[in-house]
């Protein structure tokens, strides 16, 4: 019975009577037991999710109207607040904090009657790419224990991929949703920028954050989008756009579709060559199915990355201010110090190296001499990117590309070398620096075992569109 | 100088010798070399329900960190809301101010680390402030100047540290953290101690004029820094600025200036230079004494909110702003002195503030003896009304009372003394007939020739040594019979007439 | 450009983070590496171009001035590092 193959599958099977929500929690309490050296969840919610399970169940006897996502297990990552739990960000900054309030995706996922299974591990402050910088040890990929699962979204990846929950919640600011996705042989889907709710997402980098979805299927994913995505009262810049009926929207009725890929993107030289071939077979593939697949310029792939990284370490060098120690999280043990120093030393404490790291960059492409060079410079270049996206997007119904350059990494392979790290996410940076959708498709398997994945992006606020060409992909394969 | 100086010495004597007043004079003479420059920084909180970008309340005196929510207490995943109001307000005090109103407009963060800065920045308009330029008109002693604005912008204020409330710690209250401010920066145009002085109460009044703000210093409503240099006269560069904060009445802001003035031009005079810092007010003492120097200056790092919408201001929703403004002060004090023959000072004190003018207003609709409204309102009900803490929008004293009370001492029918005594407090708890108060407690005056000279009589029998004073020529002693003549009276009869009669008696 | 201890102390206190000797050394190789990373920008000509200072569709974003969202005192000060039922509390600052 379980997996189910779907979420339709599944509520089928709950209002069938075939089994029960507890029955479903039971069995995913027993596959996160079951998988705990992979340390994908900092925290499991066991007998609230029983109970939440239990009363569920009791909901669906009596007849009443049932959510959109009723009995469905869902975990969260460690930087979605959860009023009354723990959220930490993988930090030791906030280990012991508690939410006291709800992030308006988990409101809306209480709301239709989603269970939440618990909190995943993630890169601390959802800085990295492997999921190595958490403050609580490593995530592994389930498919390979000695390889990373990618990040920063490792453990919301990790639980969908090992059957620990049926979807879950990450977040993605330059490919942290997408890049695990690829790396672990799921679906990870990236809103356009101001569809979800930033309220209770602990923010990373502001005006690249959102909320993203795992799952194993695009119509679980697309389902899950309807659900969180719209109007916020608490988000000033979340979009006023009317949310389609995404999970209704799935089907193109054989719509032959006019697709891009970004010539550089396949001739860099940092790409694997079987990930390049097995890319180019499947844009054959692609074509004599009658769909249009045209290599286009884009003549910036070299400067996303630097882009990204200037821009979102400002605005992570501003975000993480407010973790001083004062109201909240870790304040040093130090006596005898003035302000200046206890500042200093809880901060310096309760964030690592990675986090350290981005925020120094972030001051000093913000400080005083250097800003114009540094700071205003990437939000031209984020200018002409993002006129360049409305120029393709004129022209095609969607771009495609490779989610990652290679596949999963071993572990220690890249973390001595930061910048090393920060390019395995030059195709996934150019959606949060313009704010389109994007979604990994778990298409490939590569030689070595490992998955990976094709990337594809459309139009700011076309997630119909997306997902119906994710459904046409999903099925060639 | 010491010449001076030692001959003062010698003469072991401190009167106004010709020699001090010299000596004084040489200081004038100093003062007179030099230019004071002043530059003032008014925030004024705005007087909106909630806070500016989230709906905490922003009331006063509630007990501490009870006006919280998440995003005041900065906590993580939170996000900022701009109140409309508060916007509103500041292209209120814009359009007041004769400002430019900016139409495209953006929040910035000012990033620094301070216990009461709960997020680890203020998010402000300080690099695309709302309003530029405008001015402010005030009286000086040369006449009318304009105070030239540099900008208006809104931001959020800052929590409360405590440093006196525990021994160990330093208390943080987070009730103030995010109520929405304006300020006001002038240029550095203002040049002296009194100008600063009326500049600051002008702004006062014009705040509370229109709403947007109580003014109230004491409770921190309304805060004003000020940025004082001088240079010599003629020089064309400004000199090295101090900062003087917290500063928090009016007076204060005089009393700063003047001693910031006088302690830089010591420096220099005495060969030194004027450091770059920042200064509080000492107001026990009227002194400034330094709290920063410019080398702990931060780098604020300002760049445009990310979590903030640009917002663009269309022409009707500035014009509906621009016609729920008042008639402004200085309009209503020209109109004031030109339909009711006032003076400007009278005409002044009765635009304190709006209820004071539209009571004002209001009375002259039932009489026409404009200077006698002025006279009673700024004196009498005044006290009154200081005495209870109260102000003209509550008196219980209706206009048309008060004109009807004018009426009568107008007519002679009870004297000015008796009316303030012993009629306006009858009125003032919500009595609306000064005519039957002066009837029911006998107080009408006697204007009857027979019964006053039966009154001058008893008076004069009683103390005729005086009267024969008076008549060898101490007319002073008018006075003494008259208020004689008052006691046995009891008040009622009317002072001109007796004063009268008496010199036509006592001729 | 040069990645000097100076610079590397400004941007720490800036960011009041604090460096041992050690970890001085490494945090300034990782800043010239990352910096030296980044400034490939400098190769993009950006003449004219207007910096993108907002992301989405949003504009015109306001809310009503009313009550709402506060919460309890109690609430607000649960996560308090120095329990107390009125402030938050921090070591007072030694007077120099």
């Amino acid at each position: 019975m379980f997996p189910f193959s779907s979420i339709q599958a599944y509520q089928n099977s709950l209002s069938s009577g075939i089994v029960t929500c507890v029955d479903t929690v039971t069995h995913y309490l027993q596959q996160i037991g079951n998988n705990q050296q992979l340390n994908a969840f900092i925290e499991v919610f066991a007998d609230e999710a029983l109970e939440a399970a239990s009363l569920l169940d009791e909901k669906r006897k009596q007849g009443k109207p049932l959510g959109k996502l009723h009995g469905v297990v869902v975990a969260i990552k460690d930087v979605i607040c959860y009023n009354g739990h723990k959220v930490s960000a993988a930090s030791k900054m906030i280990e012991n904090f508690t939410s006291i309030y709800h992030a308006t995706a988990v409101e809306k996922l209480l709301a239709e009657d989603a269970i939440i299974i618990g909190r995943n591990n993630c890169d601390e402050f959802a800085m990295g790419s492997s999921s190595e910088n958490s403050a609580f040890g490593v995530v592994k990929n389930a498919l390979d224990e000695s390889r990373v699962p990618g990040g920063s979204s490792g453990g919301s990846a990790v639980a969908v991929q090992a059957g620990m929950c049926m979807v879950s919640l990450g977040s993605d600011t330059g490919g942290s949703v997408r890049q695990p996705a690829d790396f672990c042989g799921i679906v990870g889907l990236k809103p356009s920028y101001g569809r979800v709710s930033r309220y209770g997402l602990i923010a990373y980098a502001s005006s690249f954050d959102q909320i993203g979805i795992f799952a194993n299927t695009i119509e679980d994913a697309a389902l899950t989008l309807e659900v969180i995505a719209g109007v916020d009262d608490y988000d000033s810049t979340v979009s006023q756009k009317e949310v389609p009926s995404y999970a209704a929207l799935l089907d193109s009725d054989n719509k032959k579709y006019k697709l891009a890929y970004f010539k550089e993107a396949l001739e860099n030289e940092a790409l694997d060559a079987e990930i390049k071939q097995q890319i180019l077979s499947f844009i054959a593939l692609l074509k004599a199915q009658g769909h249009t697949v045209e290599p286009i310029n884009f003549e910036w792939l070299d400067y996303v990355v630097p882009t990204y990284y200037i821009l979102t370490t400002a605005e992570a060098s501003s975000n993480l201010s407010r973790f001083d120690g004062v109201r909240f999280g870790h304040q040093t043990a130090q006596k005898n110090i003035d302000l200046t120093e206890l500042y200093k030393a809880s901060r310096s404490e309760g964030f690592g190296k990675e986090v350290q790291r981005r925020i120094m960059l972030g001051t000093f492409v913000l400080s005083s001499g250097y800003y114009d060079a540094y700071f205003t410079k990437a939000q031209q270049v984020r200018q002409l990117l993002y006129q360049r996206s409305k120029e393709i997007f004129a022209d095609y119904d969607a771009i495609i590309s490779p989610t990652v350059p290679a596949t999963a990494w071993k572990f220690g392979e890249k973390s001595d070398n930061p910048t090393a790290m920060y390019l395995a996410d030059i195709y996934t940076v150019f959606a949060n620096l313009v704010g389109i959708p994007a979604v990994s498709l778990p298409l490939f398997k590569h030689s070595n075992s490992m998955p990976f994945g094709l990337q594809v992006m459309c139009s700011h606020f076309e997630e119909v569109h997306l997902h119906q060409l994710s459904k046409v992909l999903m099925h060639l394969k | 100088m010491a010449f001076f100086i030692a001959f003062i010495y010698s003469n072991n004597k401190f009167t106004t010798s010709p020699l001090l007043l010299s000596l004084q004079i040489e200081m004038t003479n100093i003062s007179d070399k030099y230019e004071t420059v002043i530059g003032l920084e008014i925030h004024a909180q705005l007087q909106t329900q909630t806070k500016l970008f989230c709906g905490d309340s922003i009331a006063f005196g509630a007990a501490p960190n009870t006006h919280v929510s998440p995003i005041t207490l900065g906590h993580p995943g939170t996000l900022p809301k701009t109140n409309k109001v508060a916007v509103a307000y500041a292209i209120k005090m814009g359009l007041a101010c004769n400002c430019k109103i900016e139409r495209d407009n953006y929040f910035a963060r000012k990033n620094y680390f301070y216990p009461d800065l709960p997020k680890g920045y203020q998010i402000s308009q300080h690099t695309t402030p709302i309003c530029v330029g405008g001015y402010v008109t005030i009286n000086t002693s040369t006449g009318q100047k304009n105070i030239e604005l540099n900008r208006i912008h809104i931001e959020e204020d800052a929590g409360k540290s405590m440093h006196d409330l525990d021994e160990q710690f330093t208390c943080i209250d987070l009730n103030r953290a995010g109520t929405p401010l304006i300020e006001i920066v002038t240029e550095p145009c203002i040049h002296s101690s009194d100008e600063a002085f009326e500049y600051v109460s002008e702004a006062r009044r014009l705040v509370q004029w229109i709403g947007v703000c109580d003014g109230n210093m004491e409770e921190g409503s309304l805060r004003c820094d000020a940025n004082i240099s001088i240079r010599l006269k003629g020089a064309t560069t400004l000199g090295t600025r101090v900062e003087v904060k917290n500063l928090n009445s009016i007076r204060n802001v005089k009393k700063a200036i003047e001693f910031e003035v006088q302690r830089m031009i010591e420096i220099v005079e005495n060969g030194g230079t004027i450091i770059q810092q920042t200064r509080s007010f000492d107001a026990s003492n009227d002194t400034t004494f330094s709290i920063r120097d410019k080398e702990d200056a931060n780098d604020y790092r300002y760049f445009a909110d990310p979590d903030l919408a640009p917002f663009h201001l269309t022409e009707s929703f500035i014009e509906d702003i621009r016609k729920s403004l008042p008639a402004l002060p200085l309009q209503l004090i020209q109109q004031f002195q030109q339909s009711f023959g006032l003076t400007i000072y009278d005409a002044n004190n009765l635009c304190a503030d709006t209820a004071t003018a539209e009571y004002f207003l209001e009375v002259s609709r039932y009489s026409t003896h404009y200077k006698a409204i002025a006279n009673w309102m700024l004196g009498p009900i005044k006290q009154q009304l200081n005495e209870t803490a109260k102000d003209f929008s509550t008196l219980l004293l209706l206009p048309q009372t008060l004109a009807e009370l004018i009426a009568i001492v107008e007519a002679g029918k009870v004297n000015f003394s008796v009316a303030s005594y012993k009629i306006l407090p009858e009125l003032l708890n919500g009595n609306n007939s000064p005519l039957a108060i002066a009837e029911a407690m006998n107080l009408l005056q006697v204007s009857d020739t027979k019964e006053l000279e039966r009154w001058i009589d008893e008076a004069l029998e009683g103390m005729p040594d005086k009267v024969a004073e008076y008549k060898r020529g101490k007319k002073g002693l008018i006075g003494l019979f008259v208020g004689e003549i008052k006691k046995i009276s009891k008040g009622k009869a009317d002072p001109k007439m007796v004063t009268t009669l008496l010199q036509e008696k006592l001729k | 450009m040069e990645v000097t201890e100076q610079l590397v102390d400004k941007l720490a206190h800036l960011s009041r983070l604090r460096f041992s000797a050690d970890e001085k050394i490494a945090i300034k190789n990782d800043l010239q590496n990352m910096i030296g990373f980044v400034q490939k920008l400098n190769e993009v000509d950006t003449t004219g171009v207007q910096p993108l200072l907002h992301m989405g569709d949003a504009n015109n974003v306001f809310r009503a001035d009313e009550l709402k969202g506060s919460v309890t005192r109690e609430a607000a000060l649960a996560n308090a590092p120095i329990p107390d039922n009125q402030f938050f509390k921090v070591p007072k600052v030694i007077k120099k």
